[in-house]
């Protein structure tokens, strides 16, 4: 009844790639970045604070083109990633997932930090006194302890991936098959004149495809609180 | 195991306005920090565990240098072997009872012996509460886990922040005795930090007072009790003398029970231990009162031949009189009683305690040292 087009399919394929590239990087870089303003009072962390949420205030296409300044062959991290590896990321899926994940960088640092400052460093404490050095601190209570921040944070980034249009067509462009994820497959078919039903299909598949992250995510937190012992 | 006076304390710490300067020979046994809150109580600890750093000064337990400045010794909290039971407890909230308690094996050593985890379940009555959650758990639960979980460490030293402070009275009454089998049944010393003298009384072996950073007094429960010039910082109106008794004889008939010590007698509610029973005992100073000649008629059981050693007047109505009765006596009365009787420091005069005013909360059973 719903076949999927190579089109589409090759949409669908190239948005989870890219959202899933970005989550991955984006993780890590988070949690570490939200360790820092959580945990460190240092000079300049107002506007250390204020680069992190950046791209949540200024418009993807400034971003977008940032990106392009600086990651373009001519630009000087492009240039020197050329020169040095001979690779290039502006134009390639993978510049795609450098634009998502830098959109939804903010979304992850925030949501992880407000987990850890609601940690009770009391318990931190209590883990010391028990043997554990400052790492195994971190893996056997923090981590556990801030596992449904890191989940949301990781949701609100997948989901804000999948739907990156601005800063992903200024910087990577809309190429088929390369650069084209769904929402710039769906804007594509909004320009020609006969694409209205198959921008409906796309239409339908976003929405599907993120129901299901959310349906997940929801079992997921349910599970970990219940071992929190959050729910009573 | 510490020998006896092994525990060395000398520490100053500056935090703002707050200066904690301490120096203290701590023994074996339960010694009680008791102090108002703000005392410096939590920050001596602190210290002491390792949370927290002196700005100078040395602390050994046993033979271990844990901290001293001039050698630049600073040993981690996660290798001074001290447990540590929180007021709050502090269990893991995603960790069962269970892993709760076995939580410091993972980073010690030898591999936890069976029949120590076995002893301390069974020495906190923990075993139904194993697979539990600790939000699941009541106040009094949480902290007999807790206090299982610094023992499964194998601490050479144990350190009890108030750890009854956030329970109700009942479910104090429900953990102490856990606390005192701790203190009979374990070589451990422990530091008992507290700010409620019934607690202390109960259970320590020695007391240290502190005040503005400072301890104020060291010694014997019963000797700080009897120091008329502490009572600001013990407490006037739920303090007393402090008495070591022995159970000497039951009576059956009118449920009641002859304690001894210093060459007198004192008659109580029956208590049930067996007769030779070492007790320790608060008289409560309003509890006491003075007559010029022994009372005759009269319902008190309990008359002493006394000679006063001490008149101090607290400034209000009231005034504490220290009596040397073979062991301190203090009584609270009123300076009108005082000037009426025409009370003085050397009289000999007869102070009565009724036998019904010493209840359960005021007896504690003394550790076996």
């Amino acid at each position: 009844m719903f076949d999927l087009s190579p089109f589409e399919i090759e949409a669908i394929q190239l948005s989870l790639q890219v959202a899933a590239l970005a989550l991955l990087a984006c993780l890590p870089l988070g949690l570490a970045t939200a360790w820092v303003l959580a945990r460190y009072e240092f000079f300049g962390k107002p506007l250390f604070n204020g680069l992190v949420h950046l791209p949540l205030v200024v418009p993807p296409v400034v971003i977008g083109y940032l990106l392009l300044v600086m990651f373009g062959r001519q630009g000087p991290v492009g240039q020197w990633l050329w020169n040095t590896f001979e690779i290039s990321i502006a134009f390639s899926w993978q510049g795609a997932a450098v634009a998502a994940g830098v959109m939804a960088f903010p979304l992850v640092v925030r949501s992880i930090r407000i987990s850890l400052d609601a940690v009770d460093s009391g318990l931190e404490q209590a883990a010391r006194t028990l043997g554990a050095s400052p790492g195994w601190v971190f893996l056997t209570v923090t981590l556990p302890l801030i596992l449904p921040g890191i989940l949301t944070g990781a949701i609100l980034a997948f989901a804000r991936s999948l739907g990156e249009f601005g800063a992903t067509i200024t910087f990577v462009s809309n190429i088929p098959g390369e650069t084209q994820t769904l929402p710039l497959a769906l804007y594509s078919l909004t320009q020609s004149p006969d694409g209205e039903a198959g921008a409906y299909r796309l239409v339908f598949i976003s929405v599907a495809i993120a129901l299901a992250a959310l349906v997940a995510s929801e079992t997921l937190a349910r599970r970990i609180n219940t071992r929190l012992g959050n729910n009573d | 195991m510490t020998e006896a006076g092994n525990i060395i304390i000398n520490a100053k710490r500056q935090r703002g306005e707050f200066a904690l300067d301490v120096s203290l020979a701590l023994s074996n046994g339960l010694t009680a920090i008791f102090g108002k809150s703000g005392s410096g109580k939590t920050s001596l600890i602190n210290l002491i565990s390792g949370l927290d750093q002196p700005d100078e000064g040395h602390i050994s337990i046993g033979s271990r240098v844990v901290f001293d400045k001039t050698q630049h010794i600073n040993i981690a909290p996660e290798n001074r072997q001290i447990g540590y039971v929180f007021q709050d407890g502090r269990l893991f909230p995603h960790l069962s009872v269970h892993n709760n308690l076995v939580y410091s094996r993972r980073f010690l050593k030898p591999v936890l012996n069976p029949a120590i985890f076995d002893q301390i379940v069974e020495l906190l009555d923990i075993a139904p509460l194993l697979n539990r959650r600790p939000a699941t758990l009541s106040g009094g639960e949480k902290q007999r886990v807790a206090i299982g979980r610094a023992l499964l460490a194998e601490p050479q030293l144990l350190i009890m922040d108030e750890p009854l402070a956030s329970l109700d009275a009942s479910r104090k009454a429900d953990i102490l005795p856990f606390i005192e089998n701790l203190r009979d049944q374990l070589n451990t010393p422990i530091i008992y930090v507290s700010h409620a003298m019934e607690e202390v009384i109960r259970l320590s072996d020695s007391l240290v007072l502190m005040d503005h950073g400072q301890v104020v007094a060291h010694g014997d429960v019963e000797q700080i009790m009897s120091r008329l010039d502490l009572k600001p910082l013990t407490g006037r109106y739920e303090a007393g003398a402090v008495l070591s008794v022995r159970i000497a004889r039951h009576n059956a008939l009118h449920k009641l029970s002859e304690l001894s010590f210093g060459g007198q007698t004192l008659w109580v509610p029956g208590h049930d231990l067996p007769i030779g029973s070492e007790l320790r005992l608060r008289i409560r100073a309003r509890d006491v009162s003075i007559s010029l000649q022994k009372p005759v008629g009269t319902s008190v059981l309990n008359i002493f031949e006394a000679t006063i050693t001490e008149i101090v007047a607290d400034g209000g109505p009231h005034c504490e009189v220290l009596m040397d009765v073979g062991a301190p006596l203090i009584a609270r009365i009123t300076r009108k009683s005082v000037d009426d009787l025409g009370l003085e420091v050397g009289q000999k005069v007869f102070a009565s305690v009724k036998a019904a005013a010493i209840d359960r909360r005021n007896l504690g059973v003394r550790s076996a040292r």
